[in-house]
């Protein structure tokens, strides 16, 4: 044999065992085997069991807050400005195309200050657009460059938000990420492989988790209308009505503005409830938001705090003694859902509501089984090719059978190379890649039989028919790779999978099907000067 | 491997061949057989037009769709009957075949039913086949579910187990209930044998817990809109793959080369559609990526035997067309054939012991490998002998002789 044999044989030896190692590493015994192979090849969720979720966020509540900042932000600055005005109003857009349409009339600008209240809008805000609709009212629009900004900023931190709410609940191998190609997209699609209770991590992940603490001016009333009544209809200036929670319908009517809210925690706990043996979560303030709570409790003795949680009332106990950096929420019905409130806080709130799009859950007892069915189809399937192909074409049938399973652990070995999980659609790749494999090697011993019949001595057959076939293979394999790629970048996540086991599957039957096989010939042939006959 | 490489070659060995200089005229029986083509296409698109489009599964319509499993198997009709007591349109249960589950299924035409339908079905599951309201649920219960369930009461009971030595049974216990028993226990007494489990601990478990009756093995609910979104994709990406390989094959060939082979695949994808349709089988996604998978299966046949052709046509055999392609259909035959028998015995296997997520999947490959196979012989390549022959006609009509066929479509096209 000569040297660029050896260096071949070598290369290919090199390749099955950097191939083996990725897919089961360096096992001491059967158990560390399995796991190894367990750790290195990760199933997808249609096969392990486990929950995807489409969510979609609703970015007009951002617009609406957005808005709603901005004119309280006026508002003070007008007054500091000594500009006199009547009121401000926004629109309602309700839904996710709308939402760039939010719009802010104010009314009643003192006409002689117009030029003033021009310059300080322009000056102060200048992502919106200020335009006359008649001598003392106004128009605000946002500018479509700022709308733009606050959808990606929206989506984005509705992105952190869910992904540390993931990273709290331990779910190690979730992914989170936007759906569809722009930024502004608002879908996001997440994956939780091996996930037993998405019931609860869908409420979990719904949850604003929008706390604030307000001084409470009036309540509880027993209804909205009794409220209304004892106000003739109009609330006092800066105050809000808000819903107390409880099957028994209350209302409170509490300060506008908020005292602390959820930015101003530095962490939150479940604790059990000393008092009636239930479950409160706890929270604690940062050092900043600490002074201001302690100054103010400590002026407000004997009034009560409401502390509302998206947008609900959870309890509005009486202010007792100066309280500088913690306080607690009731209400909770069992300790998992006092830790899952206290795992929201810590993570931090939605900056808009979500809805849920999509949901597809396969629980384990499904994902084990598909695995067992999926695995017993794949050694029979692999098992009858193999026979026929070792009763066809005899000793070369060894030669087919080898470059197959190679080609197979290739495959298998870059998808954990890769750290890529394999899905059912994958498993669709995979059996095509099989099939493509299958044929590459048909191709070539068709080939090489012809030859032989057409009188060319063994070696001579063996050659010509690497080389005919080689073209055919390629041109086979060029178009499912370009078809592929097309479908990797138009499809859906799940056409993705297959596009991509499929590319991996085919490169790596170049391989083993032209390369490995070929070795393998010449190798028997270098061995043996005066072959006459051939066993295909 | 000395011992291999005495036996690889043997004297006098005799090849197994199926198909040695065969000389079948496919070309000749090419018009009943494109006549066979034809009526399948169109018995596809009739049933496609008269069952209004293809049935989508819920991926692609939007719906609701739960496998359930249950301890004894109810009627359909029953559960069928109680669910339509909460739910408006239409709902359709049917049993899998072979297993203990039911298939539930509801439309959904807007949004906002995307959680209420599905809690309905859930609701009636629970209130028609029993749930105890003070007790956990250990049929489909989670690991953290039990936990926090059996902590405080194992402790009151006097059992002393850590947490971390109780999680850990947990985990093994309800990969037992799930792995060994598929989900559903028929006792309690079942668990006695997963290591670690002790009579207090399953004394505790039985006061906290019951068994439910059914399992819900697997939930889909999808808007309608993400539906149509995923359809058009799906379809989409589907078109982009296709002019892919009309442009890389008429390159590689010439442009009418791709052109029969894309008309080859769209003819399988019509007919297996078009049979999904007759058997009143779903269109989901996983049946997409099966339609892909043939669709790459009928590509490679078709190359195989066009590069045949390309071949003959390059080393100047005689003949016309009709014969060239003919030759070269023989020649590919064996290839053909036994590579096509080999996945579609992958195929079959996949339809026999895939299970019940790949069973539509494997359907369609099953049909669209016998399909695909024979549209590479009966479609793709009368295809290339009809243009032939078509350029030939007009190129005797205008002017006579002169350059073969093969250069003037070609330059024809390239004109164009």
């Amino acid at each position: 044999m000569d040297r660029s044999m050896w260096i071949k044989i070598a290369s290919i030896v090199g390749v099955t065992l950097v191939c083996l190692y990725g897919i089961i590493g360096l096992p001491k015994n059967q158990k560390e085997l399995v796991d190894n192979f367990n750790n290195n090849i990760k199933l997808g969720l249609d096969l392990k069991g486990g929950s995807q979720l489409v969510l979609q966020v609703q970015v007009q509540d951002a617009f609406k807050a957005e808005a709603d900042q901005l004119i309280d932000r006026i508002k003070t600055e007008l007054k500091t400005a000594s500009i006199d005005y009547g009121s401000f109003d926004r629109n309602e857009p309700n839904s996710i195309e709308t939402a760039d349409k939010i719009e802010i009339v104010a009314k009643g600008i003192s006409i002689n200050k117009a030029g003033e209240f021009r310059r300080l809008l322009s000056e102060r805000f200048p992502d919106w657009n200020l335009t006359s609709t008649s001598g003392s009212d106004y128009k605000l629009t946002l500018k479509p460059t700022s709308a733009l900004d606050l959808r990606k900023k929206t989506v984005a931190s509705a992105i952190r938000t869910i992904e540390s709410r993931i990273d709290g609940l331990g779910l190690a191998e979730s992914s989170v990420q936007q759906r569809g190609a722009a930024e502004t997209e608002p879908e996001i699609l997440i994956q939780m492989p091996g996930v037993d209770d998405p019931a609860r991590i869908k409420q979990i992940l719904q949850t604003a988790a929008l706390l604030e603490l307000h001084e409470v001016q009036e309540g509880p009333f027993a209804s909205r209308e009794q409220m209304l009544t004892q106000f003739n209809g109009i609330l006092p200036p800066g105050t809000k009505a808000v819903r107390g929670m409880g099957t028994q319908e209350s209302w409170f009517i509490l300060k506008r503005s908020p005292v602390i809210t959820g930015r101003d925690l530095r962490d939150s706990r479940a604790a059990q409830d000393q008092m009636n043996n239930g479950w409160v979560t706890t929270f604690v303030l940062s050092q900043d938001a600490a002074g201001r709570f302690g100054r103010f409790t400590e002026a407000n003795i004997n009034k009560r705090l409401a502390i509302v949680l998206d947008g609900q009332v959870r309890s509005a106990p009486t202010i007792q003694n100066k309280i500088s950096d913690n306080g607690q929420i009731t209400g909770a019905a069992t300790q998992q859902e006092a830790n899952d409130l206290a795992l929201v806080l810590r993570a931090g709130s939605l900056p808009a509501s979500v809805v849920y799009l999509e949901e597809r859950t396969v629980g384990p007892s499904l994902g084990a089984d598909s695995i067992r069915e999926g695995l017993m189809s794949g050694v029979v399937g692999l098992a009858a090719v193999v026979f026929v192909m070792l009763v066809y074409y005899k000793k070369a049938g060894i030669n087919a059978t080898v470059a197959l399973i190679l080609n197979a652990i290739i495959l298998i070995a870059i998808l954990a190379y890769a750290g890529a999980t394999l899905t059912l659609p994958g498993i669709a790749g995979v059996v095509l890649t099989i099939g493509m494999a299958v044929d590459s090697n048909v191709l070539i011993f068709e080939r090489i039989r012809e030859e032989l019949r057409g009188g060319k001595a063994v070696r001579a057959a063996i050659d010509a028919g690497f080389d005919r076939a080689f073209l055919t293979i390629i041109d086979t394999h060029v178009t499912a790779v370009v078809s592929s790629a097309f479908l990797f970048i138009f499809g859906t996540t799940n056409v993705k999978g297959f596009a991509v086991t499929l590319i991996i599957g085919l490169l790596a039957n170049v391989f083993t099907a032209v390369f490995v096989s070929k070795v393998m010939f010449d190798w028997e042939l270098s061995g043996n000067k005066k072959v006459t006959t051939l066993s295909i | 491997m000395a011992g291999v490489q005495q036996g690889w070659f043997q004297p006098k060995s005799v090849s197994m061949q199926l198909f040695r200089d065969t000389n079948f005229d496919f070309m000749g029986n090419k018009l009943p057989l494109i006549g066979l083509s034809l009526l399948l296409t169109v018995a596809g698109i009739i049933s496609l037009i008269i069952e209004g489009g293809p049935r989508y599964g819920i991926d692609f319509k939007g719906g609701t769709l739960l496998y359930v499993k249950f301890a004894d198997k109810p009627s359909e009709e029953s559960v069928r009957a109680a669910l339509s007591k909460k739910i408006e349109g239409e709902i359709s249960v049917v049993a899998v075949q072979g297993t203990n589950e039911l298939m539930i299924q509801t439309e959904m035409r807007n949004e906002k039913e995307l959680q209420s339908t599905r809690q309905a079905i859930e609701d009636t599951l629970a209130s028609v086949f029993g749930s105890q309201p003070n007790k956990l649920d250990f049929t489909g219960a989670a690991a953290a579910r039990v936990f926090e369930r059996l902590n405080l009461p194992l402790q009151k009971a006097g059992v002393f187990i850590s947490d971390d030595d109780l999680r850990k049974l947990i985990t093994e216990t309800l990969s037992f209930r799930d792995k060994q028993k598929g989900g559903i226990l028929s006792s309690f007494d079942e668990l006695s044998s997963v290591p670690g489990m002790t009579p207090q601990i399953l004394t505790v478990l039985k006061q906290e817990a019951y068994l439910g009756k059914y399992l819900v093995r697997n939930t889909e609910v999808v808007g309608p809109r993400v539906g149509s979104e995923l359809r058009t994709q799906a379809l989409l990406a589907t078109l982009y793959a296709m002019a892919g390989m009309l442009i890389y094959v008429g390159l590689r060939f010439e442009f009418v080369y791709g052109f029969a082979a894309v008309i080859a695949v769209l003819h399988d994808t019509v007919i297996t559609i078009g049979l999904f349709s007759l058997f009143h089988k779903e269109i989901s996604l996983t049946v997409v990526a099966a339609l892909l998978t043939l669709v790459g299966y009928s590509m490679n046949d078709t190359i195989v035997v066009f590069d045949r052709i390309r071949e003959n046509l390059q080393r100047g055999r005689k003949g016309d067309m009709t014969e060239i392609v003919n030759r070269s259909i023989n020649e590919t035959l064996s290839r053909t054939i036994m590579t096509s028998g080999l996945t579609f015995l992958t195929a079959v296997a996949l339809w026999l012991f895939g299970g019940q997520v790949l069973n539509g999947f494997a359907f369609a490959l099953v049909v669209g490998i016998l399909v695909g196979t024979y549209s590479s012989i009966f479609v793709a390549s009368p295809i290339l002998v009809f243009w032939q022959e078509f350029m030939k006609n007009r190129g005797n009509n205008s002017k006579a002789g002169g350059v073969p066929p093969a250069v003037t479509t070609a330059k024809k096209l390239a004109a164009k």
